[in-house]
């Protein structure tokens, strides 16, 4: 499905990939390229081995108690191979520490992705000059003429919350902060990659600026919002770069369960030496360490904290930035989507999508009429008028020059109409009135809301007539908005001609969307300021669950909290100052690049690319963290049933031959067989680093579907893999002296 | 009949007789538990007890009065035991010795009734009556009030970590449950010839001129309790397998129905309680599978004999009655290892080698098939806890049962649950090997020896009871350290489940929608199945093959 959705040709803003092992959005794509990310490679283990062996410090990985577990067993192994060494010991000895190396390897593998991206940033982090406005406090809490006050040259180290500075074109914005006066057009490719200029003003909801970013034109008056160090940019490095991960809270519960797993088989090894020794069968401390090792939910352990750095990372590669790894996992969880109409389910605007004259009026009049009336509205709705008058009824666009003497007459908000006055003469075919050419002849033509169209018709005298009553009903009924076009022809009445059906453009290939989500089990829910009958209609069209219509700031604030104390994760996007308590409230808040600073201090993740429809993807992104998490968790514990089927028989086999029989692989010799589990168990590892950082596959479906498809791959593939994978290694190790 | 044919009738007419049953026990189970009422004999204990029974106790409350409740049980039959002889009806038994006394308090106050006396000679009527059979009702009652607050805890939602009242639930399974189901199946098992006086013990002179030891008591109304509490303490050394206490085929299937009838019939009530029926009958197919597997394999061994002496003998009949056969021994030791029950009809220590391994293997699986009377349910659903944390993740949703998330505090519970049972059988049996007091117990050599010592702390701290025969226990050493292993296999899981339940009955209910896992349907039944058999199973497995395995094997 993606190719039609990706189509560059597609009128609507293309809706980024569903399922996550296609390509992401082409701008997160170009970034992609421009930090250097590629798969795993050679070169990129060997630039990682330094930091990975750094992470052998035992200090250090006591954070993960199964590798911490390991270390300490090579490390033991270590003295007992220095004391009596042989090939076997050396090689288990060997294999022990790779098993520990190949686990930081894999954290600082994905750590080594972010790095890249973390080095570009510091690149805008460079040292600026700012020019401080000097002024008592008083004077700039005064809004106008700022920028006109003396300033001093001041390093932007320097800065303080509060501070306010004035940036003119060709210069770097030297922090985090709020534009109070001025417009200017701003490049934000230093963080967001995207190389065209963004507008950022005073007052609304486009004033924040970042630290780094620079102007391009005109000059902007900038209150400093975060100290420095502390800047936007300041917390992507550290997030990029893992400094400030933490464990999330369903990483902490996994680890719990992993200790327990380890705590089980320390026991049930330790105490095996006992009753070894009672049946005759004393094992030597290197194979109990080399069971134990086998044992221990190692694959997970030493995966689990690269899946939390790669599962952000995917997130950075989107350009989205989460302030926390929690709020990544809550994402996953996430039961109602709430979805601004405008822009994220509708194009940002209103489309004319049919003229319906009334009866009696040719629809060429109509759409002429139309067209006239819309030369002075510059609003988009005006715009896509004209272009409907020009595909569907063939009127070629006219220039202004040609409608000599024409007085356009712009939209008010106390006449809620536009449309323009022609003097008697001018161009176009007439309505054909029975009195074609009065004595007056000015021929004004309006159009505009319903209610407003049809006082301006009844003050002159005329009717609107049932007619239009009934359009306009019909179109409102639909979800449309109905623009009511009539003219006067001199001092006549004036005459109602035929309305504009105005309509919501629902983006293309969002009812999939939904659909998909739903079968996950996520509902969405559509937020609108429109009317209950519009919302619905529109609701309908896209193929939403739900609809909170003429809402407010505090409406949705109040659905929040309603759907989160019947025990729901709520996710939403914003961008307004307005939206600030509600992307608080949520549990996964999306703030918007381009939003103000409260938005994004509200939210929790906020999306560079400040495209709102990316929070179905920040779903998917959680969820994939999840599910490779649990799936690895699966195909670590189902290893451990062949392991016994190699290392059991081959510890006790000595007292006890008969159990021969569960040596069901063949292994060649005891020494091979313990040989070859350890090895596997090491080799696994790093088969698995590509798949824990880039996630397991995932294709949206209902979960009992998704557990099915699951359970089979890592469930039963990981019963079934080391039986394979350690006969194959046994085969060549037994080809080493000393082993077999 | 041939054999095999016996062993399937005899396995359908138990599972028709069970499924028959369950539904309208499960039922009555969870109304009792679920009414607001109070009944007025109730009122009474509830006034002499001097408790509040409409308290809704926070779950560290409801703990503590579980606790105080059953030290003051360990308390009472300990003095009872000590002064057995300064009291009437004793029929001339001595006091038992403090390690022997504190092993049998223990063992009886937590539904194990491991006994290393035999009841004929250490045990007077009065300890039986007052003692022992009190605690069968009560410690099997107990099992089921720690379930009912787990169960609780799923279904409230945000209740502020409030499960229920302990004595409210402690008194109805006793006087709305046991007492009546243990009236009627007592009146059932004396029709089958199971005795019911109140004689001593008398010394008789057979027609041929021998001396016979002529035993009484009321045998009966131990009986009935002994198998529907899954306590297993039998009345005589001989347990189930003495003809007074189970004398005929019939009689033996009845007491088998008997213990498994509640175990079996708690997931109905956990699905009406939680307002969902199908979460109810997954956890009974889970806990059926596990026990239809068990019984097949085990009927499967002792049938077929395998070793050198059945295959001698045509039979491995030793340590059997000719009564019962091999497959109603087979299905009662399969079904009294699979419910913490204890009893047994036949000596463990003589079943063949793979046989008496999955009566091992079934309580090391925890006692979840279906286990104890509240013990078995709240064991299995700590186990789909588990199977929900690493199953669950792989829908991409942060891991819910029921409902209620399962994040660090609640798998720290589980995950210390799920340890301390392995914990104490590998470290009590590691000691007992490795020290000459334990080894001193050993009667067998070889892995059977180790099998014994095994079986024994497996026993012990599962709260099973039943024993391997073979290992000689009534020695300070073993009355000690087992007495020890079922205290702390009794106590710590309950703490742990019910901490459980205050933390879910404090969370708010996540409802279930199409992205959450579903745990009900074959799908997760299968995966329950899978992660109690790979996940308990594997701790074991070293050990048993040193054991068990190596012994079936040769």
């Amino acid at each position: 499905m993606s190719s039609t959705l990706m189509d560059p040709a597609d009128p609507a803003e293309p809706v980024g990939p569903m399922s996550s092992d296609a390509s992401p959005s082409p701008r997160a794509e170009v970034r992609r390229r421009a930090t250097g990310r590629q798969g795993l490679g050679p070169r990129q283990l060997a630039v990682a081995l330094p930091a990975a062996l750094r992470k052998l410090d035992p200090r250090e990985l006591r954070r993960s108690p199964v590798m911490f577990v390991v270390e300490v067993g090579a490390a033991a192994c270590t003295v007992l191979t220095v004391v009596s060494p042989g090939v076997f010991a050396v090689s288990i000895t060997a294999w022990l520490w790779a098993t520990v190396v190949f686990a930081t390897l894999a954290e600082s593998v994905a750590e080594s992705r972010g790095k890249a991206q973390a080095a570009s940033l510091r690149a805008s982090q460079a040292q600026t000059t700012a020019r401080k406005v000097t002024a008592p406090q008083d004077i700039l809490e005064y809004t106008g003429g700022l920028a006109a006050l003396p300033t001093t040259e001041v390093p932007s180290a320097s800065l303080h919350v509060g501070d306010v500075v004035v940036v003119a074109a060709g210069e770097t914005i030297p922090g985090d902060g709020d534009v109070i006066e001025g417009i200017a057009s701003v490049d934000e490719s230093a963080i967001t990659g995207e190389s065209a200029p963004v507008i950022r003003e005073s007052g609304g909801d486009r004033s924040a600026v970042t630290g780094g970013t620079t102007v391009l034109s005109d000059r902007v008056v900038v209150r400093i919002t975060a100290p420095a160090g502390h800047t936007f940019v300041d917390r992507m490095i550290a997030l990029v770069e893992g400094s400030e991960r933490r464990k999330t809270p369903n990483e902490v519960a996994l680890n719990v369960l992993l200790t327990s797993l380890t705590i089980i088989f320390l026991l049930a090894v330790a105490t095996l030496q006992p009753f070894a020794v009672y049946s005759g069968a004393r094992q030597s401390l290197l194979v109990l360490v080399a069971l134990l090792v086998c044992l221990i939910p190692t694959t997970i352990g030493a995966l689990l904290s690269a899946i939390g750095i790669a599962g952000m990372d995917r997130l950075v590669q989107r350009n989205v930035l989460a302030m926390s790894g929690r709020a990544v996992e809550a994402a996953g969880d996430v039961d109602v989507l709430l979805l601004d109409k405008t822009g994220t389910i509708t194009l940002g605007n209103r489309q004319a999508a049919e003229l319906i004259p009334v009866e009696g009026v040719e629809p060429a009049i109509l759409a002429d009429a139309a067209q006239l009336s819309s030369m002075a509205d510059e609003t988009p709705e005006g715009r896509s008028i004209l272009v409907l008058v020009k595909e569907r009824h063939g009127l070629r666009a006219r220039e202004s020059g040609e409608l000599v003497g024409a007085e356009l007459v712009a939209f008010t908000a106390r006449t809620r109409m536009s449309g323009l006055n022609l003097p008697a003469g001018g161009q176009g075919p007439r309505s054909g009135g029975p009195d074609g050419g009065s004595q007056d002849g000015v021929r004004r033509i309006r159009k505009g809301a319903a209610a407003a169209v049809t006082s301006w018709v009844h003050s002159t005298g005329g009717h609107a007539g049932p007619d239009t009553a009934r359009i306009v009903d019909a179109i409102s009924a639909s979800g449309g908005t109905p623009l009511v076009v009539a003219e006067q022809l001199g001092s006549a009445p004036a005459r109602v001609l035929g309305v504009v059906h105005l309509k919501d453009v629902v983006k293309q290939g969002l009812r999939e969307r939904f659909a998909e989500l739903r079968a996950m089990g996520i509902r969405t829910v559509m937020v609108t300021g429109d009317n209950a009958v519009t919302a619905r209609a529109i609701a309908l069209e896209a193929g939403v669950d739900d609809v909170l219509a003429e809402a407010t700031p505090e409406d949705k604030l109040a659905l929040i909290r309603r759907e989160q104390a019947g025990g729901r994760l709520v996710a939403m996007a914003g961008d307004g100052t307005n939206d600030a308590p509600a992307l608080a409230q949520a549990d996964v808040g999306v703030a918007m690049n381009t939003g103000t600073t409260a938005a994004k201090e509200a939210g929790n993740m906020v999306d560079l690319d400040s495209n709102p429809t990316k929070l179905i993807e920040i779903v998917q992104i959680g969820k994939q963290l999840l599910i490779t998490r649990g799936a690895l968790t699966t195909f670590s514990i189902a290893n451990d049933v062949a392991k016994y089927f190699a290392i059991l028989p081959a510890m006790f086999v000595l007292v006890f031959p008969q159990l021969e029989v569960l040596n069901v692989m063949g292994l060649s010799s005891p020494r091979s067989a313990i040989l070859s589990a350890v090895v596997f168990n090491a080799l696994i590892i790093i088969a698995l680093i590509p798949l824990s950082l880039r996630g397991v596959r995932y294709r949206p479906a209902a979960a009992a579907v998704m557990l099915r498809r699951n359970l089979l791959l890592y469930g039963a593939g990981g019963l079934i893999a080391p039986f394979v994978g350690i006969k194959a290694i046994d085969l060549l190790v037994s080809l080493l002296p000393g082993i077999s | 009949m041939s054999a095999p044919w016996i062993a399937v009738g005899q396995i359908l007419v138990l599972v028709a007789a069970l499924a028959a049953v369950h539904l309208p026990l499960g039922g009555y189970l969870a109304h009792v538990f679920m009414s607001p009422r109070h009944l007025r004999i109730e009122r009474a204990g509830y006034r002499a007890l001097r408790v509040d029974p409409d308290a809704d106790q926070r779950w560290s409350m409801y703990l503590l009065s579980l606790l105080g409740f059953s030290l003051a049980s360990v308390l009472l039959l300990f003095g009872l035991e000590r002064l057995q002889d300064r009291l009437p009806l004793s029929l001339g038994a001595p006091a038992m010795d403090p390690a022997g006394a504190w092993n049998t308090a223990v063992s009886f106050t937590t539904n194990t009734n491991w006994q290393w006396y035999s009841g004929e000679v250490s045990a007077g009527h009065l300890l039986q009556m007052a003692g022992l059979t009190v605690q069968n009702f009560a410690s099997a009652a107990v099992g089921i009030t720690v379930v009912v607050a787990l169960i609780r805890g799923f279904a409230r939602s945000g209740g502020g970590g409030r499960v229920g009242n302990f004595w409210s639930d402690l008194v109805r399974a006793v006087v709305r449950v046991l007492l009546p189901l243990a009236v009627v199946a007592a009146l059932a098992l004396i029709a089958t010839g199971v005795i019911q006086n109140f004689a001593a013990h008398t010394e008789v002179t057979t027609l041929a001129g021998g001396g016979q030891h002529l035993l009484g008591g009321p045998v009966a109304s131990q009986e009935a309790i002994k198998e529907l509490g899954t306590n297993g303490g039998g009345f005589f050394n001989a347990n189930s397998a003495h003809p007074f206490e189970n004398p005929t085929p019939v009689s033996n299937l009845l007491e088998i129905f008997l213990l498994l009838a509640i175990p079996f019939s708690l997931p109905r009530t956990f699905g009406i309680m939680v307002g969902d029926r199908r979460q109810g009958w997954a956890i009974l197919a889970a806990m059926g599978t596990l026990w239809l597997v068990a019984v097949g394999l085990l009927t499967w061994a002792e049938l077929s004999g395998p070793g050198a002496v059945p295959q001698a003998a045509g039979a491995a009949m030793e340590g059997k009655e000719t009564r019962f056969g091999l497959a109603a021994s087979a299905l009662f030791a399969a079904s009294t290892t699979a419910t913490s029950t204890g009893a047994v009809n036949a000596t463990h220590d003589s079943l063949t080698a793979p046989g008496g391994g999955v009566a091992l293997f079934n309580m090391m699986l925890g006692e979840v098939s279906p286990g104890g009377t509240g013990s078995g349910l709240y064991g299995m659903l700590v186990l789909a806890i588990v199977a929900v944390f690493l199953a669950g993740l792989m829908v991409g949703r942060t891991p819910e049962y029921l409902g209620k998330k399962i994040g660090r505090p609640e798998i720290t519970v589980v995950a210390l649950y799920v340890l301390t049972v392995p914990a104490i059988i590998l470290v009590g049996t590691a000691v007992a090997i490795a020290t000459p007091d334990g080894r001193a117990g050993i009667l067998n050599a070889g892995p059977h020896g180790l099998s014994e010592v095994l079986y024994a702390f497996t026993s012990a701290g599962n709260n099973n009871g039943s024993a391997f025969a073979g290992l000689a226990v009534a020695t300070p050493f073993y009355n000690t350290a087992l007495g020890l292993a079922m205290l702390l296999g009794r106590f710590v899981p309950i703490a742990l489940v019910l901490a459980l339940a205050g933390r879910f009955a404090g969370q708010t209910t996540t409802p279930a929608g199409a992205g959450t896992l579903p745990t009900h349907g074959p799908l997760f039944v299968g995966l329950l199945v899978v992660v109690a058999l790979v996940l308990v199973g594997l701790t074991y497995i070293p050990v048993l093959s040193l054991g068990a395995i190596a012994e079936a094997l040769a």
